[in-house]
């Protein structure tokens, strides 16, 4: 009814992103304070950054964390995929329930009983825990985040396009690659950035189902912030959302973008141009 | 924009006057439904229906939405088995064949173009599934955007056209690989009513040029009548009369198709004779006597109706010469001013109303009948049927 | 029912489709539940790992009838008898159902207000509110602490406004673990919500005012309503994963802020008695299973 500004609708904006943004500010702020007592500030300084460099147990844990997003986003997204494409196209099959059971369960599952119930599977089936358990459970708890952003783009995927294909003589196989999925691309991407943001900030699943010599990141932040806060933890916590940022903006302006300029030539298209 | 397909030179008229082979005994069907019936669980699609449809006939099935139309057609085109029965298309079994083997090309409603794909790509797509050369497909494009007069618009993609635009790179589409049957699917209801009429008329141009089988969904009544050669008047999956437009339109064999194609007066009553080809009939409540040139079905003491169009009646102040047989009495309830034509709407003593269009060859202000006008309204024996369902 | 083809080569790719993931889940998801619901009911050993019968499938099943024989409810006894646990639970509960309220109410006018700007604001700030949704739930709980803190910067502005004389002991506080858990769950709340807000039609809010119903009216009785389906999924999506957070109350919370998702992990990686863990695993899980069906009804039926 009306639009854009009222009163209550400004204030509410302001002070709600205030608060998710205060907290985040302030963190990224003091990472580059000079004292190190993190309340005090003592002049600006990136030296708690250079420091990092120079932590090598730091340094280990990413590239851990990174092998394992990598890996497990990539896989997460082939499977989250299948799953959303069997959700949303084979329609009742037998175990059906079960199946969307499985599939929507883990967004909700609280983390120490997915983690626990994990890593009783690797110890039953005796499993050296680790780098690979890890990623394993990864993998799991991920893809149904995929499925679940890849189902919601093919419920409103047009079925005609792909009969038009099958009409054109384009076998089930070939249209899947050369019509749906350059089609709901966007939304497979968007899901194995979320499957990678998932496995870069997991804590309680790792916790459960590593084992020796695979330390991650969050893992290593929480031991030390248990120790107190440092301004070393508040600068790695601030490279963490810097490059969580950068992908959001960047995926939220190439949207942005591509949306501009299809209403752009839609509106040419109509005066017939 | 919305140019001609065709250069409409020469008159197709003769042609398409010649063209029946529905009714040559020896022709052989190009398409045959068999017995066929669809289910989709409890609902049934398409119920027990057989069908011919005949080489380069352009062919429409008609009916409101959910009679099975729909269904028909995709089982054409492979996207939908029937349940029971036998599709052929030229003497083959279509049952069992998946849609990409198939011979035949649809033009979807929504054109279903790729958006990902410019227009030269879209057009060439089915030509690269069967591997043909790439010259071959370049040439193959170059003339199907020739024939869509789309030259220019060859590198832009689906959303930078326009609606009528969008349709002609359907069409070529679906043309470009000389499909042996082009099945068209409510192909023009996403245009304007004046791009729709126009495009309409070029269709009909290129299916006789291209001398290919056109099948055509539509619910719309004008549509079907404009470009086919036979329409199948569908409901609740079974044709109901399947005829040329002008049969449909003249002859309708029920009340159902008679009340779908265009306007319709019904009159009850019982057949009273059937002598000497012309069936009479006794209306109910008026005592009216109508007797209509024709000895369809219809036996003594049937109960039937009697149809007659609008635009067959004619109304008049004064009563015809014999005032007992074809015609009726009543008031002036309603006039409807369309500009080319007045539609009346006369109530009878029954209380029934009977509609009669009127041309309007002279202007508004001189018209000589007008409300609560008592009138009489007649019609000559050819001007109506009688129908017995 | 479309695209139908008998080829069978065809139809058994269709059915890998379905098998990869389905298999994957099974083994991966459900598997380990039923192995947390066998070792609850096993007894504590010092071995590895730590609880007998260790159920060995190999021995054949005379012997997988004696091993089952073995089976105890002795963990979930446990769990009546000490106090921790039930108080656990009923905290948890207590504390996640506050949470999803003050949620619901900080989050609906953000959600309100982001649905009604302007379109051309709207997608930048559904990217402001996705940003801290999608940075690491550690980060952002760690991020309260040099704020809550006693020597942390809300106790400092507030002395040097003089507003307080003593510095306030939020943390570590039950207090300190709302305040993370408002904060961690609002975009999980604001972000349903604004999908249903989003796509409400304004000419049913133009309908109400034109048949002389007042805004403030027209929002209870057509926008709120209309609203229901997020609310309902924002609701489930905080609820159920706050009733077992480990993370906010084992960095924010005191030794008297009791939720269970820190007990399991005190009992598993404490106390290594596995069994037990287990048991109170499979006692949570029954608590939210309710919940998690409903929440699972209202997908499937928001996806169809």
């Amino acid at each position: 009814m009306r639009r854009g500004a009222s009163w209550f609708n400004v204030t509410s904006i302001t002070l709600g992103f205030a608060f998710l943004y205060l907290p985040i500010v302030l963190l990224v702020v003091y990472s580059f304070n000079a004292s190190k007592l993190v309340t005090v500030w003592g002049g600006f300084s990136t030296k708690w950054y250079v420091s990092l460099l120079s932590n090598q147990g730091l340094l280990d844990a990413a590239w851990v964390t990174i092998r394992v997003a990598l890996l497990s986003a990539t896989l997460a997204t082939v499977l989250g995929t299948l799953a959303a494409i069997a959700l949303v196209r084979f329609g009742r099959f037998p175990g059906g329930t079960l199946f969307s059971g499985m599939v929507y369960a883990p967004l909700v599952m609280p983390e120490v009983i997915t983690g626990l119930a994990m890593l009783l599977l690797f110890v039953a089936i005796g499993f050296a825990r680790g780098f690979w358990t890890l990623t394993l459970a990864h993998i799991t708890f991920s893809m149904c985040f995929v499925a679940v952003v890849v189902q919601s783009r093919l419920i409103t995927f047009d079925r005609s396009l792909e009969e038009a294909a099958l009409d054109l003589g384009c076998p089930p196989f070939r249209t899947f690659f050369t019509i749906t999925l350059p089609l709901i691309l966007p939304a497979v991407v968007a899901g194995w950035m979320l499957a990678f943001t998932l496995s870069l900030d997991d804590l309680v699943i790792s916790s459960f189902t590593t084992g020796p010599g695979a330390t991650t990141l969050p893992m290593k932040i929480y031991s030390q912030v248990r120790l107190g806060v440092t301004p070393e933890i508040n600068a790695i916590c601030s490279i963490l959302i810097a490059i969580v940022a950068t992908g959001v903006i960047i995926a939220s302006a190439v949207t942005k973008r591509r949306e501009v300029d299809r209403q752009r030539a839609e509106r040419l298209a109509i005066q017939g141009v | 924009m919305a140019g001609k397909l065709l250069t409409a030179g020469k008159s197709l008229g003769p042609i398409r006057r010649a063209f029946a082979p529905w009714n040559d005994p020896a022709a052989k069907p190009f398409i045959q439904f068999q017995n066929v019936t669809k289910t989709f669980g409890d609902f049934t699609a398409v119920d027990d229906l057989s069908l011919n449809i005949y080489e380069r006939e352009f062919f429409a099935l008609l009916g409101p939405s959910g009679c099975g139309k729909t269904t028909l057609m995709r089982m054409i085109a492979g996207f939908e088995e029937p349940t029971s029965g036998h599709v052929m298309l030229d003497g083959q079994d279509l049952v069992g064949v998946p849609p990409y083997r198939r011979p035949t090309n649809m033009m979807f409603q929504s054109y279903a173009l790729f958006p990902h794909m410019n227009v030269w790509d879209n057009i060439a797509f089915g030509l690269k599934q069967d591997g043909m050369p790439k010259p071959d497909i370049a040439t193959r494009v170059d003339e199907m955007l020739a024939l869509v007069k789309l030259e220019k618009f060859a590198k832009r993609k689906p959303h930078q056209l326009s609606g009528g635009q969008k349709q002609r790179v359907a069409l070529a589409r679906s043309l470009a690989k000389k499909p042996k049957v082009l099945l068209l699917d409510e192909p023009l209801g996403a245009l304007d009513k004046k791009l729709r009429e126009e495009t309409q008329f070029e269709l009909i141009d290129l299916q006789v040029k291209l001398g290919m089988t056109f099948v055509i969904v539509t619910h719309d009544q004008e549509e079907a009548m404009t470009v086919a050669d036979r329409i199948a008047v569908m409901d609740q999956g079974k044709i109901v009369q399947i005829a040329t437009p002008a049969e449909i339109y003249e002859q309708p064999n029920s009340r159902y198709v008679a009340d779908f194609i265009g306007d319709i007066n019904l009159l009850e009553g019982h057949i009273s004779s059937t002598e000497g080809g012309v069936t009479t009939l006794d209306c109910d409540g008026t005592g009216a006597k109508v007797q209509v040139s024709q000895d369809g079905g219809a036996k003594l003491g049937d109960h039937a109706w009697f149809a007659v169009r609008p635009e067959k009646v004619a109304i008049s102040l004064s009563p015809p010469a014999d005032p007992s047989v074809n015609a009726v009495t009543g008031e002036v309830w309603d006039i409807a001013y369309l500009g080319d034509v007045s539609i009346y709407h006369v109530r009878l003593a029954t209380g029934a109303t009977v509609k009669a269009t009127i041309t309007n060859t002279t202007r508004l202000v001189e018209r000589p009948i007008t409300w609560d006008d008592k009138v009489w309204l007649t019609w000559s024996r050819d001007g109506g049927v009688v129908l017995t369902r | 029912m479309a695209l139908t083809d008998r080829s069978s080569r065809h139809s058994r790719l269709r059915w890998l489709v379905v098998a990869i993931p389905y298999l994957w889940l099974i083994v991966l998801f459900l598997a380990p539940f039923l192995i947390v619901v066998k070792i609850s009911l096993s007894t504590t050993a010092i071995a590895m790992p730590p609880y007998t019968p260790a159920l060995d499938l190999t021995a054949g099943i005379g012997a997988l009838w004696e091993q089952i024989k073995e089976f105890s409810f002795d963990n979930y006894v446990f769990l009546t008898e000490d106090a921790l646990y039930w108080e656990s639970y009923l905290s948890s509960v207590k504390i996640a159902a506050i949470s999803t309220f003050l949620i619901l109410l900080i989050g609906y006018p953000i959600a309100y207000g982001m649905a009604r700007a302007k379109k051309e604001w709207r997608t930048t700030l559904l990217m402001l509110v996705i940003l801290p949704f999608w940075t690491s739930f550690l980060i952002r709980v760690y991020a309260w602490i040099g704020i809550l803190k006693p020597e942390g910067l809300l106790n400092q502005l507030l002395l040097s406004l003089g507003v307080i004389s003593e510095p306030l002991n939020i943390l570590p506080s039950t207090l300190a673990v709302y305040i993370g858990i408002v904060y961690s769950y609002l975009p999980f709340m604001i972000l349903p919500l604004y999908a249903t807000l989003e796509k409400l039609d304004e000419t049913l809010l133009e309908a109400a005012a034109d048949l002389g119903c007042p805004p403030i009216q027209a929002f209870w009785k057509i926008t709120f309503p209309l609203s229901l389906p997020g609310v309902v999924a924002g609701c489930f999506l905080v609820f159920i994963p706050a009733v077992g957070e480990f993370v906010i109350p084992d960095l924010l919370g005191g030794s008297d802020t009791l939720m269970i998702g820190k007990t399991l992990w005190a009992e598993f990686f404490s106390n290594r008695d596995w069994p037990v863990s287990s048991a109170v695993a499979v006692v949570l899980l029954a608590i939210l299973v309710v919940p998690i069906m409903l929440f699972q009804n209202a997908q499937k039926k928001a996806s169809e």
